[in-house]
């Protein structure tokens, strides 16, 4: 088995733009922000006010790592999903906050197919989802291309769980490799609801959202409303494109969504999702990747816009990077670019890469494509520079230690 | 026999040149599998099929079959594909 008992270099960095006087978090714990990049993974430890981050990385330099995720139910437990340009995907673990790792067992990996058949084999695990709070050492992960799979030992060895992979209609909705983003269709947005583990929501890139109410026995679309690709039939599954799926935890019935044709909002038991994206203002559009949702409101949710025009530049609109936030459910929203660069920088967010910390006020955390770390401690108000010159970051996760 | 494996693989082996035992191919991986567990999936898939990136030299000669015979006096060679990113 692999292991890294390596040391990593740690130093302390201060956000570039100078800020008023932060409050200490009421809670009393410190925030961790996991950076998961195209060259390696980085943790951020916060102090007591957010205002200071000490760098401790690189983990697995050169390994492309798709997520780096903490427990919550533990606080300890860190699992990253990894390969490198050449060898295969796999998991690595640690115990101690990434003091050590060791690599998981039985990494996800598709069933083999009977003699003379063509299976599929997992690229690279794309997600990871800690499972419900009653079911310690459980996870999800999706993969690419699109898989999902289960570990009930805290991420040591994986299954291929529900039917899904290797389902005809699931695999027809699923497409081809070149149906799917760049670089591989994905299995995303593993959702469980908070209420009820048996209740599930899951995304692909593309494929659809599709939801399960019996733990994966079985899986049924939600794409009702959920506009497609001008000339393409919305009624078939296969051709929509949910970028990001995120549940509001403080209300579970209601789902935000960012999507290849807009942004939406979802209110259960509605099977409908209504497209808030509309509301955005019309030089900028509603096409991007990120969805961030607030731990305790679930009218205020944030996005980063990117250019979808054209040949699909996938960089920030014009040149000028910017949040936008709606406090109403998306009836309206708010540009947030203040401290962001004003004018050419061509960088954008990946779906996995901007997050919320739970603290009063909101702490919001993103990462771009050039290897910049932003945060804002007061909701999107105003944005400092924790970290330049990472390799691209594929995922930003806010933890608290 | 002997097997000369990549500098990526070098946090399982933690050296260059190992030696597993094997009457094919698919056989000398599983033994290094034994060895150094996780080795095997890095280099090959799920379905049993080489990695993209990954080549299999015996004697100096590129081998693309896993069922390929090999004899203990056999040099396996295990390289990464000169292509980046």
């Amino acid at each position: 088995m692999a292991r890294t008992t390596k040391k990593s270099a740690t130093r302390t960095q201060r956000p570039t733009a100078r800020a008023k006087k932060a409050p200490r978090l009421r809670s009393g714990r410190r925030v961790l922000v996991l950076v998961a990049t195209r060259k390696g993974a980085w943790l951020y430890h916060g102090d007591a006010t957010r205002r200071t981050w000490r760098a401790d990385g690189p983990h697995f330099l050169g390994h492309i790592i798709n997520h780096l995720v903490l427990d919550p139910r533990d606080g300890r437990t860190l699992l990253a999903a990894a390969k490198t340009g050449h060898l295969g995907p796999t998991v690595f673990r640690s115990t101690d906050l990434g003091r050590t790792w060791k690599e998981a067992t039985k990494p996800p990996a598709f069933a083999k197919a009977p003699d003379g058949g063509k299976g599929r084999a997992v690229d690279h695990t794309f997600w990871l989802t800690p499972c419900h709070a009653n079911e310690p050492n459980a996870w999800y992960a999706g993969t690419s291309p699109q898989g999902l799979f289960r570990s009930d030992d805290g991420g040591v060895t994986w299954e291929p769980f529900s039917y899904i992979n290797d389902d005809p209609q699931y695999r027809s909705w699923m497409g081809s490799v070149q149906d799917g983003t760049p670089d591989g269709p994905k299995l995303h947005s593993i959702i469980v609801d908070p209420r009820d583990p048996a209740h599930l929501y899951m995304a692909m890139s593309g494929g659809g959202v599709h939801e399960s109410v019996d733990r994966g026995r079985t899986f049924a679309p939600i794409v009702n409303g959920m506009e497609v690709v001008e000339g393409f039939d919305a009624a078939n599954i296969a051709v929509h494109d949910p970028h990001c799926v995120r549940l509001c935890p403080s209300n579970p019935d209601r789902l935000y969504q960012q999507n290849h044709c807009g942004i939406y909002r979802l209110d259960r038991p509605s099977n409908e999702w209504t497209r808030i994206g509309k509301n955005m203002p019309k030089r900028v559009g509603d096409i991007g990747f990120p969805m961030v949702v607030h731990p305790r409101n679930a009218d205020t949710v944030w996005v980063f816009p990117m250019d979808g025009q054209t040949v699909w530049p996938r960089t920030s609109p014009e040149g000028r990077p910017s949040a936008y936030v709606t406090r109403n459910g998306g009836k309206s929203w708010q540009r947030l670019d203040s401290g962001l660069p004003k004018s050419q920088a061509w960088w954008t967010v990946k779906r996995q890469a901007m997050t919320a910390d739970a603290q009063d006020p909101v702490g919001l955390y993103f990462g771009t494509t050039s290897g910049e770390l932003w945060m804002s401690r007061d909701e999107g108000s105003r944005w400092a520079c924790i970290a330049r010159n990472l390799p691209e970051i594929y995922a930003v996760e806010a933890a608290e230690v | 026999m002997k097997v000369l494996v990549p500098s990526p693989l070098l946090s399982y082996t933690k050296e260059r040149e190992v030696v597993a035992t094997g009457a094919t191919l698919a056989e000398l991986l599983a033994d290094l599998d034994r060895q150094y567990p996780g080795l095997r999936f890095r280099v090959i898939d799920e379905q049993d099929q080489m990695r993209a990136h990954m080549r299999f030299f015996v004697n100096g000669e590129q081998v693309f079959d896993m069922t390929r015979l090999l004899r203990p006096t056999d040099a396996v060679q295990i390289v990464q594909a000169l292509s980046g990113g």
